[in-house]
């Protein structure tokens, strides 16, 4: 592996968002919307009835943990788009790049953007609404890795079907985080879902964060199976990754004996 | 005989049912420029992609400066480069931030200076902060010279580089890259529909048809052998009478 090779595909991609304000739209904007618009409606909800129980403090520190792994699925996959976009396949592959380079250096253009956007959100949350979500102390690690790992499984599993299906299929990309947000326990714990429901949260490795979270906030304790959650939560998430990067070298291999590299275009496929 | 540069032997690369490129075998020594001739469908971007390493063949094997490029990919690709007409550069970035990102992907030495040698070199220093969208047709193909050459490779793979150029700039394109070829001792693998050019620069020529060579040699002597004005009257015969060369020459 070659750092200059993965550091080539993070700078173009740097070059791209310093060089047009809009592109940093994409990295800040839905973020900025969306904690005002929940920091707002549950702020609104703890004032009705008297409510003792702080609704900014479960539901914004879900958004943000939440958002921050959407966006970091969903940089990988719009600095994937971009090279299918301007055509940079046969240029890019025809070098000394090697897939794995490739790969590493979205999901460090990834990382790159979903922190920006982490610490942008944490900022506001914490001016607007009062709502520090450091409280939990060091544990927001394992969080956060566990969501980083999944979201960088996730976009890269929906690269690879883009990679086989073709541009046509990068509709795929978006919805995928709003599906699984409902297993995974993100906005109600996944008790209140239909109990045939309950076996899919098992498989997402966001609902051990979650509903860890909401127990840690909700009683101010460390509940006694947090170890257990947060080791089979990363173990599911590093397995994802695993067969996520496995299916798109698999996918890139099939795509070097049929030819779709080299006409890897909105045209062709 | 010095080693080749690119050794080809019985590349086949079937899509489906359709054969592109059929047991084709020829060799590019040092210094030597070479002509892949043929009409359109006939096999020569097919090739190219194979020598590049982004399409598989079926069979056969390509070998550069005797390593097996499937084998070999990366470290090979090191030691090539390619320009052609298809193949974008990024052009939502500006010329030299596209110069900088080729650097790194082939870890040149020195880049920022090599930028500026370049940017000289194929008259680009007044676009280097325009977006490579923005250029002209004359301007992108300088473009993507300069990005062929950056890594100064031992072989050098170009799709038809002048195609949609004007006379003049086609002309000095083709003299910087003679000239590279003559300080550097590389191979060129050379495809063009332009037939004058293919005289003025190849030594040798190869044409395709269907996907098979079917005639090779000198392209200053090789349309007489085969009762020809001119290479450009041969090539519409091979494209035009594929089957009348192929008893000739006992395909």
């Amino acid at each position: 592996m070659s750092l200059s090779r993965i550091y080539a595909i993070y700078v173009r991609q740097i070059f791209l968002l310093r060089s047009n304000p809009t592109r940093l739209a994409t990295v800040f904007l839905w973020l900025v919307i969306d904690i005002l618009q929940w920091g707002f409606i549950s702020k609104y909800i703890g004032s009705l009835g008297q409510a003792t129980f702080s609704f900014i403090t479960v539901i914004l520190g879900a958004i943000i943990l939440w958002e921050f792994m959407s966006r970091i699925q969903q940089g990988i996959l719009m600095a994937f788009l971009e090279d299918i976009w301007t055509q940079n396949f046969i240029n890019f592959f025809a070098s000394p790049l090697q897939i794995r380079e490739y790969l590493c250096g979205l999901v460090l253009t990834s990382i790159t953007t979903g922190l920006a956007g982490f610490f942008a959100v944490v900022a506001i949350a914490g001016g607007v609404f009062g709502y520090n979500v450091l409280r939990i102390g060091a544990l927001l690690l394992p969080f956060m890795f566990i969501l980083l790992i999944f979201g960088i499984g996730m976009g890269v599993f929906v690269s690879a079907i883009i990679f086989r299906l073709g541009p046509s299929a990068e509709w795929l990309g978006w919805p995928i985080p709003m599906i699984l947000s409902l297993f995974s326990g993100v906005y109600f714990p996944i008790s209140t879902l239909p109990p045939f429901l309950h076996a899919f949260a098992k498989f997402i490795p966001a609902s051990y964060v979650f509903e860890s979270m909401r127990k840690i906030l909700a009683s101010g304790t460390f509940p006694p199976d947090l170890a257990l959650n947060l080791f089979a939560g990363g173990l599911l998430a590093l397995g994802y990754l695993l067969m996520a990067s496995r299916f798109f070298l698999r996918i890139y291999r099939k795509n070097l004996e049929n030819g779709n590299i080299a006409r890897f275009n909105a045209e062709a496929l | 005989m010095p080693e080749p540069i690119l050794s080809i032997v019985n590349v086949t690369k079937i899509y489906d049912s359709l054969k592109a490129v059929d047991r084709i075998s020829f060799a590019i020594n040092p210094g030597e420029i070479v002509g892949l001739l043929g009409p359109n469908g006939a096999g020569k971007t097919t090739t190219i992609n194979m020598i590049l390493g982004i399409l598989e063949p079926t069979h056969g094997s390509i070998e550069i400066l005797g390593k097996d490029v499937r084998a070999c990919g990366s470290d090979i690709r090191k030691h090539i480069n390619f320009a052609a007409v298809y193949a974008h550069m990024p052009a939502n970035l500006t010329v030299r931030q596209d110069l900088y990102v080729f650097g790194l992907l082939y870890e040149v030495g020195n880049i920022r200076e090599k930028i500026r040698f370049l940017l000289h070199e194929f008259d680009l220093e007044r676009f280097a902060d325009t977006k490579a969208g923005l250029l002209s047709s004359g301007e992108l193909s300088r473009l993507n010279l300069a990005k062929a050459v950056m890594n100064e490779p031992r072989l050098l793979l170009l799709d038809e580089p002048t195609a949609s150029l004007d006379p003049s700039i086609s002309q000095l394109i083709r003299e910087k890259i003679k000239r590279y070829m003559l300080s550097t001792r590389a191979g060129i693998l050379w495809t063009s529909h332009n037939m004058n050019e293919i005289e003025a620069v190849c030594d040798r020529v190869m044409f395709l048809s269907h996907g098979r060579i079917l005639l090779s040699g000198d392209p200053k002597s090789l349309p007489a052998q085969h009762g020809m004005g001119t290479l450009e009257e041969l090539f519409i015969a091979v494209a035009r009478e594929p089957l009348c060369l192929e008893h000739e020459v006992g395909i």
